[in-house]
């Protein structure tokens, strides 16, 4: 691109490589006038409010950020974003649902409580029971995408990986829709994680709601982080994974078998969304087939924010966009129908100011 | 026989890279392989290990037919290649790598014991078992590249050009610590485009011209053949 021998275009070339940092000085003024416009000058929201909206962005943010990984570790390992990601997690969402339903038609009667059913007899095993459903699913369904649909391209073009996965996607969303109908579900919690309860906080003399369910899926999303690092780093599939990625041909010397490696990752992958997935049940409240779409595609912006293939940022990422994305339209005084613009507004505004994310490294050639 | 190849023909789609070659490995031998860029050595070495498939030919080591095996089972079965270039693990520490060379190996007490019994052999490699092994030098990547082949504990182990890019001295050190390898029972099938230094410990050598085996002989005979010093030795 920046071809400064050429005599034909001098002044043109010395322009264009100015041209991504003018870019991003001006969208930078911009958003700061907006911002001091609305928060200062128009003061439509008092404090209690932006926390309010921080708080919404930073569960909404523990979700994408699990579900973003999902795309950085298969992208690492294969380089191919796996766009079918937001359909795992959306089964996991119903294998989670349709557990606690099932778990709500156990009657378990006392003498206190003649309606009594298991999920409120056993709220916590019913929790525990409904993340292991989901997080089934999904894994599941991600061991079949990988083995069913690309296994078969292992040594296909890259761009044919792309269309499969997205015909992955449409064939998946559609799927659930013919089993579990077009309807949206209500989710039932147990009444120990009821949605509108929570913990309140005083902000500038107004009640803050800091709900149990999404303090609860912020402390597991960032533990199944943690664990998801340790596995990485620590553990001897981590290295494996590792390897695979640096080089297939020399890990399988070192006795590695490239292709159980491709499938653990996928499984891994669809933990990580089953999760989600069900977090989405509990904080969310509504399942359908249409549920997976949004957060995959957002997820795959923040894992392209964060530098695809890099876990970190792709943690980094998914917090970032969740709080953008809730803070966003009253930050900059638009219509908060317009969140998913923001969103998709910052994946343009990444791939043309920093293409390689905010912690990612040059794509070596051997990637692209 | 520990390794014979019989037939072997291997191609890149239209390329016939290996003519139908024949040859062998005999326990406790260094045999080297030598020609010059694009003769098939690499490709030789890389069907043997499993990466390539053969269009036909027989590879039999130990006995037994191997030439469909995938690469990671023919790991198992002691027959370690130390790869072209090195092909080090650039983002993992050294001991990291270690670690992979000694994948297949369940037991901690004994990747514990080897890892020590490495950095013996290689005490630069002890100096930096932690730093990222992208950031080693050549010779220290090459020295790693060899010590994690040996974490495998190989039967057989394939050389591709141990010598690439390294100094004279260094080169020195490499074929010292080669010879030594093979003294402690390791049989060793080297490749080399240094054939000066590759026939000199070689006990056999064969020379690979186009993807056909052109001549073959002790590592003594082909250093005085005058074909082999005008092509290869850069005599006259």
């Amino acid at each position: 691109m920046e071809n400064k021998s050429s005599p034909r275009f001098p002044l043109l070339l010395r322009v264009s490589r100015y041209i991504r940092p003018i870019v991003g000085v001006i969208i930078a003024i911009f958003l700061a006038w907006q911002l001091y416009s609305v928060i200062v000058v128009q003061h439509n929201f008092s404090a209690d409010t932006w926390v309010r909206f921080g708080l919404s962005g930073l569960i909404l943010g523990g979700m994408y950020a699990l579900i973003a990984i999902g795309y950085t570790l298969v992208y690492g390992i294969m380089f191919m974003i796996n766009f079918a990601h937001g359909e795992v997690m959306m089964l996991g969402a119903f294998g989670g649902y349709f557990m606690l339903e099932l778990l709500r038609f156990i009657p378990m009667p006392t003498s206190a409580n003649p309606n009594l059913n298991f999920l409120n007899a056993y709220p916590i095993v019913s929790i525990i029971l409904a993340f292991t459903a989901g997080i089934s699913v999904s894994a599941l369904a991600g061991y079949l995408l990988e083995k069913i649909a690309y296994r078969p391209l292992r040594k296909a073009p890259r761009l044919i990986l792309l269309i499969t996965a997205i015909g992955a996607s449409i064939f998946l969303q559609n799927l659930a829709m013919l089993l579990f109908g077009p309807t949206r579900k209500n989710v039932i919690n147990p009444d120990i994680l009821d949605r509108g309860a929570g913990w309140t906080w005083m902000v500038s003399g107004n009640p803050v709601l800091i709900p149990y369910t999404g303090v609860f899926s912020l402390v597991l999303s960032a533990l199944l982080m943690i664990g998801l690092y340790l596995v990485v780093q620590r553990s001897k599939l981590g290295r494996a994974m590792r390897a695979v990625a640096q080089d297939k041909n020399t890990a399988s010397l070192m006795g590695v078998d490239v292709d159980d490696v491709i499938s653990k990752t996928f499984i891994i992958s669809g933990v990580l969304a089953g999760a989600a997935g069900v977090m989405w049940d509990i904080h969310m409240g509504l399942v359908n087939h249409y549920i997976g779409f949004l957060p995959g595609i957002k997820a795959f912006t923040a894992a392209v924010m964060g530098g695809i293939g890099n876990i970190p940022g792709a943690m980094l990422g998914g917090m970032f966009l969740g709080i953008i994305e809730s803070i966003g339209p009253a930050a900059l005084g638009i219509d908060f129908q317009l969140k998913d613009v923001i969103a998709f507004s910052i994946l343009v505004l990444v791939l043309i100011v920093r293409p390689s994310g905010i912690l990612g490294e040059k794509l070596s050639e051997e990637k692209l | 026989m520990l390794l014979s190849i019989e037939n072997l023909q291997v191609y890149y789609g239209a390329i016939h890279a290996l003519q139908g070659i024949h040859f062998s490995v005999e326990k406790g031998e260094i045999v080297a392989l030598i020609g010059a860029n694009g003769a098939g050595k690499s490709t030789t070495l890389n069907t043997i290990s499993g990466i390539l498939r053969p269009r036909e030919g027989k590879i039999s080591f130990d006995g037994q037919e191997i030439q469909q095996t995938p690469p990671q089972d023919i790991v198992r079965k002691g027959i370690i290649q130390v790869p072209e270039g090195r092909k080090i693990f650039g983002r993992m520490a050294v001991w990291e790598n270690l670690e992979m060379g000694a994948y297949t190996q369940k037991d901690r007490a004994v990747i514990k014991r080897d890892v020590e019994s490495v950095f013996d052999r290689f005490p630069r490699l002890r100096e930096r078992r932690n730093q990222l092994s992208g950031t080693l030098s050549g010779g220290e990547q090459q020295m790693l590249a060899i010590a994690r082949g040996l974490m495998a504990h190989p039967t057989l182990l394939l050389l591709d050009e141990p010598s690439m890019g390294l100094s004279p001295l260094l080169v020195e050190q490499i074929f010292d610590i080669i010879q030594d390898i093979n003294e402690q029972g390791t049989s060793i099938l080297l490749v080399e485009q240094n054939a000066q230094m590759a026939l000199a410990i070689a006990d056999r050598a064969y020379v690979l011209e186009t993807g056909k085996i052109v001549m073959q002989g002790t590592g003594d005979d082909l250093l005085e053949d005058k074909s082999v010093i005008e092509a290869y030795l850069g005599g006259h």
